[in-house]
């Protein structure tokens, strides 16, 4: 899977989880500072966002489908400190014209998310 | 992050004019024009934004890390002084996708301020803003308020 230049932008690596399921990198750099000491908020939801499309494009295997996103929601739940962030995204339900996908950010524990985003894409097959 | 003096009102052209890095510097993001309760705030396009190669198109984080700034000064702008918040939550829709080779434009308003909780909306543009790209709503918590 390429990656578009906005990931390459985030400095966005890919890599798998335990189960072999895609998870994103985003290795902390001054480029991603927000208020000092904490990661952009803008940057963890479009780190979310690219989770989300690799999970949406996992899911769709060989579908050459293009995929539209519709919106996200996002909820910042904790400040993203000076140190890597994690992503990864789950598809909630894959239908014939509109997917749902959630996505989680984390730090230390992927049990504490320290952002959470649900996405809504449009299918075109 | 409370207890240190802060200055009276706040200005954003001097606060883009001043700053000095960070991830709104490093997507080009610069400011536009202000009102008592809304900022307007540029995104040129760059070819490093894009998250479409195939067509070209701005990724769509470019445009939420712009909004989520335009509606942030929108909130100082209301609270009339440069005060600690965070993103609580943000909704965008993407209505369609941005122009390529086009500026964003993205409007952020503050409709809202209540004790520890401020309430903000807008919109982004390419030019004509009677046909947003994306649309906005969201939440900061006020970290002074506590």
């Amino acid at each position: 899977m390429t990656l578009p230049p906005y990931a390459e932008l985030l400095g966005l690596t890919l890599d798998t989880d335990d189960a072999g399921h895609p998870i994103v990198a985003m290795a902390f750099a001054d480029d991603l500072l927000g208020r000092p000491g904490f990661v952009h908020g803008g940057a963890i939801g479009g780190m979310l966002e690219m989770a989300a499309w690799i999970a949406l494009r996992h899911a769709l295997g060989s579908d050459a489908a293009t995929i539209k996103p519709i919106n996200v929601t996002i909820d910042y739940m904790r400040g993203g400190r000076e140190r890597t962030i994690w992503a990864a995204g789950s598809v909630t339900r894959l239908g014939a014209r509109i997917a749902n996908v959630a996505a989680i950010a984390w730090q230390d524990d992927r049990d504490r998310p320290i952002a959470a985003a649900r996405l809504n894409y449009l299918l075109r097959r | 992050m409370t207890g240190f003096p802060l200055p009276p009102g706040f200005d954003p052209a001097r606060f883009f004019s001043a700053r000095v890095g960070g991830h709104g510097s490093r997507l080009g993001i610069g400011y536009q024009a202000h009102g008592a309760d809304w900022c307007e705030l540029l995104l040129p396009f760059r070819s490093d934004l894009i998250g479409d190669p195939a067509r070209g198109v701005l990724a769509s984080g470019p445009i939420l890390t712009l909004m989520d700034m335009a509606t942030s000064v929108g909130v100082w702008l209301k609270r009339g002084a440069f005060l600690p918040h965070a993103t609580l939550d943000l909704r965008l829709d993407y209505l369609r996708p941005a122009t390529p080779g086009r500026t964003v434009i993205g409007r952020g308003e503050c409709y809202r301020v209540a004790r520890q909780v401020a309430f903000v909306r807008g919109i982004a543009h390419d030019g004509d803003p009677g046909d947003p790209v994306a649309h906005v709503a969201g939440t900061f918590m006020l970290l002074d308020a506590a």
